[in-house]
């Protein structure tokens, strides 16, 4: 008999979730297109001002990148729950939250890489500043990592209720008020000539935290949501 | 292991096994054993709690009280997982995927038995040529057969099938027996709920029937 | 100790509870009524005017306390939830769940009490001052709180889902703190300090004391209230609540 490792798991839901992604390819391009209409309808708003677009161009592209992710939170777990799928998983010989991370990366790489490309895209259009956009792209790296991690947790919590979309939102606010502080701190500090590498360091510290947390409070949420 | 357990042969042993939910009795105290090589269906009306009693052998809901241990574990430890499976309402297949891709999920989260591969597998439950078919595009009978042929490749001892014959014809349901009968002779057990009476031909059968 | 002890489980007993929390409930009443009239009196009359800011610094008297009570309750609500979460214990759970409306009520007394002082201190309803945003925040934790309980249809597992998420509420809630008054003095420099260290007097002291007892009795009253009920909802079937319904209906 073979009895299946820690890490089979772990690739059998990577796979799965890829090839899910791969099977539904439009349904990833939604937000990114999300990110480019909030964006683009900025510049409407504040008006065509070159220096006034570049001095807030950071921060919009940071926000609406956080939003455009959220879009795919609501279904993390609510199709897995309803197929049954979850609680195969649950019940399945492996560490819960090994799976969950495994089902936390394949979130992250499929909503999070397009807007990582379309990120720096939207920031140019806006006008920043070429020395702020590698420092863009990085604090778009960490808090969309950050935001999958936090949001699947709370996503877990909510897969079991009726209406989810905007209690999620709700519920994320307080936890990425912080991860939005330090991502654009990193951004303004460039455009201002300061150093910029201490916000990123602590967003890496806590990315680094989550890491380690979020797939285990990821694991006992679910077992709420199952009442297990 | 806990010194609970007097019979070696024991797969699941039941103490006074309860469940209430917000002080409503579902399930009655309930005693019984289970050893290797035998199979009990569960019999009872709708709202028995047939499903309920397989939930909390699987360990998705906690007993209120009794005790109940699977191998001597308690339900959903790691030891009784690595035990037990469960076949639900719910198949817990992906709609998107095809049938092989669904038993190559399944295979790397409870393993498989040596030397048994997903389209073997997927033909001695009648779906060869299906393999690359999506879920979603089978006939409810061929979906259960995919979550039967999944539930074949494990090694888990415990079978827990909740309505197995719902939704097959003739030949489903002589499958889910041939199936059971070799799951029994390598030595495993299963407990299995229906509401209506189904012959079987293994002799080794008890029946739990639930009351409320 | 032992005594104590086996109050302590009884206490835990429903029954046991509703028939506490009722004989308790009058007496938190007249304290409350006792301490809130003293210090309203000392802090809205007796208490000079401030040097600089005149009367309107006297709405620290209601501001003060309820920013308290805002963390306090919030650290009751923490925990209750611990033991809800790792014991599933059903008082613990009501406790968390009934204390988290009171929560959000100081939360936003606060920050309307704290917005009314802004406009005499800083010209404005609004400032994303640290310490105010802080408090939007916290509202924001009570609100998601509130909002994952009602969201179940199952009232226990919901109070275990919303009770694991005040804890992760007690980790994040000083994050945010620290992120805030880090974010403040990047882009704005430090704002106005309002307590100098030693800048308070006596004769304003007492009256916040008065306050901040009165509160917390007040929250006393209103949580033993509120789970009163709450054990009355989920015991419905069992004997002891059908006596009491009967009693009710026997004395209307």
């Amino acid at each position: 008999m073979t009895s299946p490792g820690l890490f089979s798991g772990f690739r059998a839901i990577l796979q799965r979730d890829l090839l899910l992604a791969w099977r539904r390819r439009g349904d990833a391009a939604m937000p990114v297109l999300y990110a480019m209409i909030v964006a683009i309808l900025f510049p409407f708003a504040l008006g065509p001002n070159h220096q006034l677009l570049a001095r807030v161009s950071g921060g919009i592209v940071l926000v609406t990148v956080l939003l455009a992710m959220l879009l795919a939170l609501d279904n993390l777990f609510r199709s897995d729950l309803e197929d049954g799928v979850l609680a195969q998983m649950v019940l399945a010989p492996q560490s819960l939250s090994a799976l969950m991370a495994a089902r936390i990366l394949a979130y992250w790489l499929v909503t999070a890489s397009p807007l990582l490309v379309a990120g720096p895209i939207l920031g140019y259009m806006l006008g920043l500043p070429a020395q702020a956009q590698p420092v863009l792209f990085l604090s778009l790296v960490l808090s969309s990592a950050l935001l999958a991690l936090l949001g699947s947790m709370l996503a877990a919590l909510t897969a079991g209720t009726r209406r989810s979309g905007m209690l999620l939102s709700l519920m994320l606010l307080p936890l990425i008020v912080p991860v939005v502080i330090f991502a654009a701190g990193a951004i303004s500090a460039v455009e201002q000539g300061l150093p910029w590498i201490a916000p990123l360091a602590w967003l890496s510290a806590a990315l680094a935290l989550t890491l380690v947390l979020a797939p285990v409070a990821c694991a006992t949420a679910l077992r709420i949501t199952l009442d297990a | 292991m806990s010194n609970f357990s007097t019979d070696a042969n024991a797969i699941v042993e039941a103490h006074a096994l309860a469940f209430s939910r917000r002080d409503e009795p579902i399930l009655r105290p309930l005693d019984f054993h289970l050893g290797t090589g035998e199979l009990s269906f569960v019999e009872g009306d709708n709202g028995s709690g047939k499903t309920t009693l397989l939930n909390i052998l699987a360990g998705l809901l906690r007993p209120s009280s009794g005790e109940v241990h699977i191998s001597g574990y308690a339900p959903g430890t790691d030891g009784a997982r690595a035990e037990t499976r469960l076949l639900g309402h719910q198949l817990g297949l992906k709609g998107d995927l095809s049938a092989r891709e669904n038993l190559r999920v399944a295979m790397g989260l409870y393993g498989c038995r040596e030397g048994v591969t997903a389209d073997q597998s997927l033909a001695e439950v009648g779906l060869c040529g299906f393999e690359d078919e999506p879920i979603r595009s089978l006939s409810a009978g061929q979906k259960k057969r995919v979550a039967l042929s999944a539930l074949n490749l494990g090694n888990a001892r415990l079978w827990l099938l909740d309505e197995p014959f719902a939704n097959l014809d003739r030949a489903g349901i002589d499958l889910v027996n041939t199936m059971l009968d070799l799951h029994l002779q390598r030595g495993g057990a299963a407990l299995v709920t229906t509401h209506g009476a189904v012959s079987f031909r293994q002799e080794q059968t008890h029946k739990l029937r639930l009351n409320i | 100790m032992n005594a104590f002890k086996t109050w302590f489980h009884k206490l835990g007993s429903p029954p046991f509870f509703y028939e506490f929390a009722g004989y308790l409930r009058p007496w938190l009443w007249v304290g409350t009524v006792v301490f809130a009239i003293a210090g309203l009196i000392g802090g809205l009359i007796i208490a000079p005017p401030d040097y600089q800011q005149g009367d309107a610094y006297r709405i620290i008297f209601i501001h003060v306390p309820s920013a308290w009570m805002s963390l306090f309750i919030y650290g009751v609500m923490a925990i209750s939830g611990l033991i809800a979460v790792v014991w599933r214990m059903k008082l613990a759970e009501i406790i968390a769940m009934e204390s988290a409306p009171i929560g959000a009520a100081f939360t936003f007394i606060t920050l309307i009490t704290g917005s009314l002082w802004g406009k005499p201190m800083w010209g404005t309803y609004w400032t994303w001052d640290a310490r105010l945003t802080s408090e939007l925040v916290l509202l924001f934790i009570y609100l998601g709180i509130i909002g994952l309980y009602h969201a179940f249809e199952n009232e226990r597992q919901g109070a275990r889902a919303a009770s694991f998420l005040i804890i992760v509420g007690v980790v994040n809630l000083p994050i945010v703190h620290y992120s805030v008054v880090w974010w403040n003095t990047l882009h704005q420099g430090t704002t106005v300090r309002i307590f100098a260290p030693s800048s308070i007097s006596l004769s304003m002291l007492w009256p916040i004391l008065a306050m901040m007892i009165a509160t917390k009795l007040y929250y006393g009253v209103s949580l033993l209230g509120r789970a009163r009920i709450a054990v009355l909802e989920r015991e419905r079937g069992k004997d002891w609540v059908r006596q009491i319904v009967m009693e009710g209906t026997k004395d209307a």
